[in-house]
């Protein structure tokens, strides 16, 4: 099973600019704990002796490549995941939105999709989604594919359901989501008012003029210098007066742009861009 | 810099008050636990604790850096690691031996980040989580010590944290103190 990860810290940036000059993907920002652990992981169940290796190989081979993203990249997610959070939208946050004549939602590391289509539901429900556009983007094409499917394996519902009640949900979840061949398919009518698109927080721009945006459990794989520019991107792609919502665990209290927001709820980690702050 | 991990399981909640509400307020070491949780928010776990420690308690932050006079305790369902420049991070990475937090995550990080640096306490528990963790310090130059597993209440963690060869030091709660007072000291 799993040994110690050598201190191989200098192989390990090697491996990373290798990756950022032939592919373009840069992870020279992430929290090295965790990557480390991931690398070590990937060369384990890919029988890759050492750092260096690892690196000649996805050098020569774009296969390989794709197979280190995967294992580098964290699509865990569910549906209303953090019950208490999707309440505490519904109850407060949905009606500020309702005053909008137009809503701008965007889900940043969306992975899998599954909240994105949990906003589209909570949308639905309050009868907002019909002037809604929600953005959901994730550098990982593999998981953006699985999101636009929009098809989930069958067992996940009981947890779905679970989430969905608890999160203050009326109705049946499955009003949204049909059981076919052991699989779960969403509703394709609430995939009109969701974009999935590719973008890297870590290399991309900002995204226009959201009243709210959702990045959870994503910061928590970033370095603080990397958190920065990331909340920076965020203050510009928010509206003055607008909501970032971040992981319950994580905090903007460290960060560059901290003097911009104000926290809005503490336990959720909810946050207003001040007014004025963008010219 | 030095620094305390703590794995702890089924059981381990007496273990804890027993263990840390022994050490002084300026204990100089920072603490870092990973306590498995049945269910719950965890905060439960830091106010219990809070009560009979006259350290500080909290649920570790994502980027927080560690303090001597603090015990940082893994959020339920995020692993807990320690970076080299003394930070912890946090990650949702999928569970190990279906826990999550997981001694082992924190525990191998805290030896590649602080190597001989760390001293390690696997306390009681039904699982085998920490057996790795505790192997990978002791090869970094590290301390483990490890309850005993005969006064353990449960004692497949400790045991298995002895590693193959059963050579690691097993204690009783109150030499665990005395270690943890002997390693500040230093």
């Amino acid at each position: 099973m799993t040994s110690p990860v050598p201190r191989s810290s200098q192989d390990v940036n090697n491996l990373l600019e290798a990756m950022t000059a032939q592919y373009g993907y840069d992870f020279s920002g992430y929290a090295p704990a965790s990557l480390n652990r991931r690398i070590h992981r990937h060369m384990q169940s890919f029988n890759i002796e050492s750092v260096e290796n690892l690196k000649q190989i996805i050098l020569k081979d774009e296969q390989a490549f794709a197979d280190l993203l995967r294992s580098l990249s964290v699509p865990v997610t569910e549906m209303f995941r953090d019950p208490p959070f999707f309440k505490y939208l519904r109850e407060q946050v949905l009606p500020w939105l309702a005053t909008f004549p137009f809503i701008k939602i965007w889900h940043a590391g969306c992975a899998t999709g599954e909240e994105a289509w949990s906003m589209a539901i909570m949308l639905h429900k309050a009868g907002l989604l019909s002037r809604s556009q929600i953005y959901a983007t994730d550098y990982n094409e593999e998981a953006l594919t699985t999101a636009r499917r929009g098809i989930y394996d069958s067992p996940l519902l009981d947890t779905w359901q679970r989430n969905f009640k608890e999160s203050g949900g009326e109705g049946d979840l499955s009003d949204y989501c049909f059981q076919r061949y052991g699989s779960l398919r969403m509703d394709r009518t609430l995939q009109q008012h969701i974009t999935f698109a590719n973008h890297n927080l870590v290399t991309d721009h900002a995204f226009g003029e959201m009243n709210l945006v959702l990045c959870r459990n994503v910061l928590i794989y970033f370095s603080r210098d990397l958190q920065n520019r990331v909340l920076d991107l965020f203050k510009e792609s928010i509206l003055p007066g607008g909501l970032l919502c971040l992981g319950p665990r994580e905090t903007m209290r460290f960060s560059s742009v901290a003097d911009s927001f104000e926290p809005v709820e503490h336990e959720w980690k909810i946050y207003r861009l001040k007014q004025g702050f963008q010219l | 810099m030095k620094i305390v991990v703590i794995g702890a399981s089924a059981g381990g909640s007496r273990a804890l008050e027993t263990l840390l509400s022994c050490l002084p307020a300026d204990f100089s070491v920072p603490i870092l636990l990973v306590k498995h949780h049945d269910s719950g928010s965890g905060t439960d776990m830091v106010k219990w604790l809070h009560n009979r420690t006259t350290l500080d308690v909290h649920l570790a932050e994502d980027k927080e850096h560690i303090q001597a006079g603090s015990i940082i305790v893994a959020p339920p369902s995020y692993h807990l690691l320690l970076e080299t420049d003394g930070s912890v991070s946090l990650s949702i990475d999928e569970p190990v031996m279906h826990a999550r937090p997981s001694l082992d995550v924190l525990f191998e990080s805290a030896a590649l980040a602080f190597g001989d640096e760390v001293l390690c306490l696997v306390l009681t528990g039904a699982s085998r989580d920490g057996a790795e963790g505790a192997e990978a310090i002791r090869k970094a130059g590290g301390k483990v010590y490890v309850q005993d597993p005969e006064t353990a209440e449960v004692p497949v963690m400790p045991r298995a944290a002895l590693g193959k060869s059963g050579a690691g030091f097993v204690l009783g709660l109150s030499d665990l103190t005395k270690k943890l007072l002997e390693f500040a000291n230093e």
